[in-house]
């Protein structure tokens, strides 16, 4: 099923305000030919105005989609406040305003679980900085689903309840310094590229 | 844990609702389907192969179903500043009609619909507007009937009024008691709560706006197009149409009939 999209390879970003910093870095750090789909899921206050893709990504490259926009590989979207982000097999994405999961909603386990259900071992998930266990259910499925599943190392996350919960709980994770979650991810991308083109 | 339902469980219940039931579910948005689904096992504590016993030997359980399955989530002035284009872009124009006619179209729980008679009143214009409010599921529109709003999501409710530009004190329109705040019979008043299924009625009446914010995004693409057809035939001639700051008219063969009232807040006009 997971053959029928044109997405390859899918990075889900979880975190909360704490994980503002990496994500400023990360996308200062991926290069323009980056060609992975990046989906970031943060906790963030509702009924607000907010220019937080702007703040976040400021060259421009980070939107916040529309309900059945279709994600394009390069593609970097950031979960709108006050919905929650899934995706469809064929690439698609769809919001949903369901209950709060976590006191959250956007909920990372939301776009998470939807992620490995749907695109399996092309997943790739990132547990940053965060001061709830949301994220963790649903790196849980990333990996059972075959993904790949990083971790900010709590030692360097401004909250480590997220990163933390995830250790103790889930196997097969991988845990790093934010630097080093970047590195890994544009790493993944170039060998990506190179085993397709040989 | 929520329960989990794979695709392949998923389109065996599609097609047995279609079998059993003659509705169609397969215009659903999948995704969205699944998790509301497995929340619903989960939920009643029942299996999937318990979910397609019932189905199949009870008839007066799909309606139940189909009821659970639809989203009630809703809050009073969700996206206050939706609120504030309306009193600056729209209010202006309704204001020339004698009688104002507005469908909220799923109005779930009904605190959209007393949002907008608040506006209106505060714009001097609820006593000549008719509101119609719809909704699938019975049971939201008897709370809605009554006026029933959680005790506990005022406090957020009144914090979007104030962004929204309200200027009365928000507490005059509501009484407590106990658990829930009752919502002021001359807010309701000229409020008309009735049951609609967007996906299987019809026209029932011509407005000059129609609301249908964050329901369209529960359909698949051609759903979605059908229903805004529904709404685009429900307008008067310059009509408005509301729908959620992260919904989209683009996706829909009926684009080109709306000029682009407020993009940021999802207001359009059908064009002469």
């Amino acid at each position: 099923m997971s053959g029928q999209s044109h997405i390859r390879n899918l990075v889900v970003i979880g975190g909360s305000m704490g994980s503002f910093p990496v994500l400023l870095a990360l996308f200062a750090s991926l290069p323009q030919e980056y060609s992975a789909t990046v989906i970031v899921v943060v906790h963030r206050p509702k009924n607000v105005k907010s220019q937080l893709e702007q703040m976040l990504c400021p060259d421009g490259r980070l939107k916040e989609p529309d309900d059945k926009e279709i994600m394009q590989p390069g593609g970097f979207y950031l979960a709108p406040q006050n919905y929650h982000l899934l995706v469809e097999p064929d690439g698609t994405i769809a919001l949903d305003t369901a209950e709060t999961i976590n006191y959250s909603r956007p909920s990372i386990d939301a776009t998470f679980l939807s992620a490995a259900t749907a695109f399996g071992t092309r997943v790739t998930g990132v547990l940053l900085s965060g001061a709830n266990k949301d994220g963790v259910e649903g790196l849980g499925a990333i990996i059972s689903h075959g993904g790949r599943a990083l971790v900010q190392d709590p030692a360097t996350a401004m909250s480590a309840i997220m990163p933390g919960a995830a250790i103790e709980k889930l196997d097969g994770i991988e845990v790093y310094a934010p630097e080093e979650i970047i590195t890994a991810l544009i790493k993944s991308d170039i060998e990506y590229k190179n085993g397709k083109t040989e | 844990m929520m329960g989990e339902i794979s695709d392949d469980d998923l389109r065996e219940l599609v097609t047995l609702v279609k079998s059993q039931h003659n509705y169609d579910l397969g215009n659903y948005a999948a995704a969205s389907l699944k998790r509301r689904v497995g929340r619903y096992l989960s939920q009643c504590g029942i299996s999937f192969f318990e979910l397609k016993y019932r189905l199949t030997n009870n008839q007066d359980f799909f309606p139940e179903l189909l009821e659970a399955l639809s989203v009630n989530v809703t809050e009073m002035f969700r996206d206050p500043f939706f609120y504030r284009a309306l009193k600056e872009k729209v209010f202006p124009i309704l204001a020339t009609y004698p009688v104002i006619k507005i469908w909220h179209a799923g109005c779930s729980s009904g605190e959209e619909a007393f949002s907008m008679a608040i506006m209106l009143k505060e714009a001097g214009l609820l006593h000549r507007s008719r509101i119609y409010a719809t909704d699938i599921s019975r049971e939201m529109l008897e709370r809605a009937a009554a006026g029933i709003v959680p005790l506990h999501a005022m406090k957020d409710n009144t914090a979007n009024y104030i962004s929204a530009g309200g200027t009365e004190d928000f507490s005059e329109y509501y009484s407590a008691r106990y658990d829930y705040a009752i919502i002021s019979q001359e807010i309701r008043k000229q409020i008309i709560f009735s049951q609609h299924n967007l996906v299987t009625d019809y026209v029932f009446n011509e407005f000059q706006l129609v609301c249908c914010r964050n329901v369209l995004i529960y359909f698949n693409r051609p759903l979605q197009d059908n229903v805004i057809g529904l709404l685009t035939q429900s307008l008067a001639p310059l009509g408005f149409l509301a729908i959620g700051l992260k919904e989209s008219l683009q996706f829909t063969s009926h684009y080109a009939k709306y000029a682009t009232v407020d993009a940021q807040n999802k207001i359009f006009r059908l064009r002469g």
